[in-house]
């Protein structure tokens, strides 16, 4: 093999290096751009995101490992790498009117969006423990300064510091189980690890391994009981990095999570399903009901989104390619049903509102009525109502895991999804019934417009024809591993 | 005498008594500075064991980094000297809480040095330069290892964005 970076090696990463030199055009033109131009940045950053999706074009069906076996270039990372891009864009385009609005500069925000973008695609293709690391890093290090980004906001402040002594602790707990999965197989690689892990079942060296793994990757998930920093995080950061975060950071650490248990330890696949069995139940429950108390939007929308993530964990317990499959399903259907729903909270800020209580949604659907429909097909859809996204989403989650005799599992997650209905249905009580408003008209342009019509246009067409992603997913999933995956994908 | 061990004699030397100092300085900034003057001469110890990996690191990491850090938040507590509210007449051991403490520690250290000095015999497992290496280690990093080296720049440039960004002054958009 050939010292260094390949020439067949650049060819395979080139959706990273397009990415890469589109942020550093955005770093670059931030400073050639006068002042009042640089809101042209915008485009140039949609621009990037748009040439990386089209680099993607020539991996549909590569199955390859790169860059000395650190990195694949399959179908599960390229099904992840879509859900990372598609967010860039519509968190760009969430972002245009924000931050004219906050009067901050978009230079770095977009190349911080760009760069936490490369981190969540180095993260979703590494298979050796060291990119996923360095890919982690540089997309939490990306996220620390956009929940910050506001600077003379205390709320986002905090919001950042909060994050980045959290963030920075759950990794070095991480980073513990880490070099002791690599003190015990002697290698970096998640394929070759998997082999040498075969014969090391029940080992209680390895259990202490996956749980410290479970630990920090829970945390980044935002799973109970390691969610305390979700909700002031949400809360304090600019909206449409919230969105980006609860999207973006949430599917990445699911493709590491998948990368690392399914592909690196399925021989301790009884320890993680029972670990993982435990966070669901409680990431669901008391995501679900910590949400119904709430009343500020953006707070209620980060515990429904801690609940969320109790459901997809639903499918990495099930283990089976079908529960995989159902687990790329939601976090593709959950973006759109997400970001639509931050898009709107979005909508509310105005330059004399910060808007994301819950009476600022208050008699929206006179005021603004395209902006309350979207939302409240976002409500039904995270609440799991046909003939929405959400519904067939968790449809196939809860079968997944009824598939694989986890029964108490999928009741759990179905009375959830009731009670999550009451504090969804409450934001459409108050845009439809309320009739008093408060404030200024809501703020309209047409790449907030465009945002909710994309999201509005997924939730509808994935919840009405779902085939066609579900084919995809399964593909995707089937993808996965080498070697020692199709212990744990039975 | 050999000229290493005319070395190993002064770099020990610098050690045990800048070590020595660390802890009878009232002043922490001193005392912070007194470390790094420690740490440098251990890091010369590591380059006579033939161990340059560990040296360099030493000064990167120990001396430079975390240094650093342990300097910035002696200066953001604002602490230029030690609150002195223990009677000075009562032997260290007896004194309340954190003197204690630190005491406890000492004395695990001391018996996790014994024990493990007892055990040399077993460190010659290892092949020697085989692990500290330079040029080993250079060479599977700009190998093996060149992709993730090459995203850790993305990650130090995100960083140094950063750090221009929350440090710039307010006012100018």
């Amino acid at each position: 093999m050939p010292p260094g970076i390949s020439t067949s090696d650049f060819y395979y990463i080139l959706p990273e290096l397009v990415l890469t030199a589109g942020a550093l055009v955005v770093l670059i033109a931030d400073v050639l751009l006068p002042r009042e131009r640089r809101s042209a940045l915008s485009w140039v950053t949609l621009a990037a995101v748009g040439a990386t999706l089209a680099s993607l074009l020539p991996f549909t069906s590569t199955h390859v490992e790169v860059a000395h076996g650190l990195l694949a270039v399959d179908r599960f990372a390229l099904f992840f790498k879509i859900v990372f891009l598609v967010a860039a864009a519509i968190t760009v385009l969430m972002s245009v009117r924000y931050l004219a609005i906050e009067g901050a500069s978009p230079g770095e925000y977009y190349f911080l969006i760009l760069c936490a973008t490369l981190g969540m695609m180095v993260m979703a293709g590494g298979i050796d423990l060291i990119t996923i690391f360095i890919g982690l890093e540089t997309m939490a290090v990306s996220f620390y300064i956009l929940a910050g980004f506001i600077k003379p906001n205390q709320r986002s402040n905090e919001a950042a510091v909060k994050y980045f002594l959290l963030g920075a602790f759950s990794l070095g707990i991480l980073l513990y189980g880490m070099s002791l999965m690599y003190g015990l197989s002697g290698t970096t690689n998640l394929r070759v690890m998997a082999t040498s892990f075969g014969a090391m079942a029940g080992d209680s060296r390895l259990a202490l391994a996956v749980i410290l793994v479970v630990a920090g990757v829970g945390f980044k998930i935002a799973a109970v009981p390691f969610h305390m920093w979700a909700p002031d995080v949400y809360e304090g950061a600019p909206t449409p990095v919230t969105a980006f975060l609860s999207v973006g950071s949430k599917a990445a650490s699911f493709a590491m999570l998948i990368r690392i248990f399914v592909e690196g330890l399925p021989s301790a696949s009884e320890d993680w399903r029972l670990l993982f069995w435990v966070l669901s139940i409680a990431t669901m429950t008391v995501g679900n009901f910590a949400a119904v108390t709430q009343t500020n939007v953006k707070r209620m929308l980060a515990y429904s989104s801690i609940a969320h993530a109790g459901y997809v964990l639903i499918g990495i317990v099930a283990g089976t390619s079908r529960g995989i499959t159902a687990t790329l399903v939601y976090l593709m259907v959950y973006s759109f049903m997400q970001l639509g729903a931050f898009a709107v909270v979005v909508m509310l800020r105005r330059a004399d509102v910060v808007g994301d209580e819950l009476k600022d949604f208050s008699g929206l659907a006179s005021r603004n009525p395209f902006a309350a429909f979207a939302m409240l097909l976002f409500m039904l859809s995270l609440g799991g109502i046909p003939p929405t996204a959400g519904f067939m989403g968790k449809f196939w989650l809860f079968s997944a895991a009824i598939d694989a005799h986890y029964y108490w599992l999928a009741l759990i997650g179905v009375l959830n999804s009731a009670v999550s209905l009451y504090y969804y249905i409450r934001i459409v009580v108050f845009m439809y019934v309320k009739k008093e408003t408060l404030g200024s008209e809501p703020t309209t342009s047409p790449t907030l417009a465009v945002v909710l019509a994309v999201a509005v246009a997924a939730t509808l067409v994935l919840g009405v024809y779902p085939q066609l992603l579900f084919n995809v997913a399964a593909a995707s999933a089937r993808t996965l591993g080498a070697a020692g995956a199709t212990a744990a994908l039975r | 005498m050999a000229p290493e061990t005319l070395a190993f004699y002064a770099f020990g030397a610098v050690a045990v008594v800048a070590s020595l100092l660390v802890i009878a300085q009232r002043n922490p900034i001193y005392s912070v500075l007194l470390l790094i003057a420690s740490f440098g001469a251990l890091s010369g110890l590591y380059v006579l064991l033939d161990a340059p990996f560990v040296a360099v690191i030493q000064i990167i990491v120990y001396a430079g980094a975390i240094m650093v850090l342990f300097l910035f938040v002696v200066m953001l507590l604002n602490a230029p000297h030690e609150e002195t509210e223990y009677d000075e007449r009562v032997h260290p051991l007896l004194r309340p809480g954190p003197m204690r403490f630190g005491a406890l520690l000492a004395l695990v250290l001391a018996g996790e040095l014994s024990w493990a000095l007892t055990r040399s015999g077993d460190s010659g497992r290892f092949p020697a330069g085989a692990v500290a290496s330079v040029r080993a280690i250079g060479r599977s990093l700009f190998t093996d290892y060149a992709f993730p080296f090459e995203v850790t720049s993305i990650l130090i440039l995100v960083a140094m964005v950063g750090a221009v960004l929350l440090a710039r002054r307010e006012g100018r958009g």
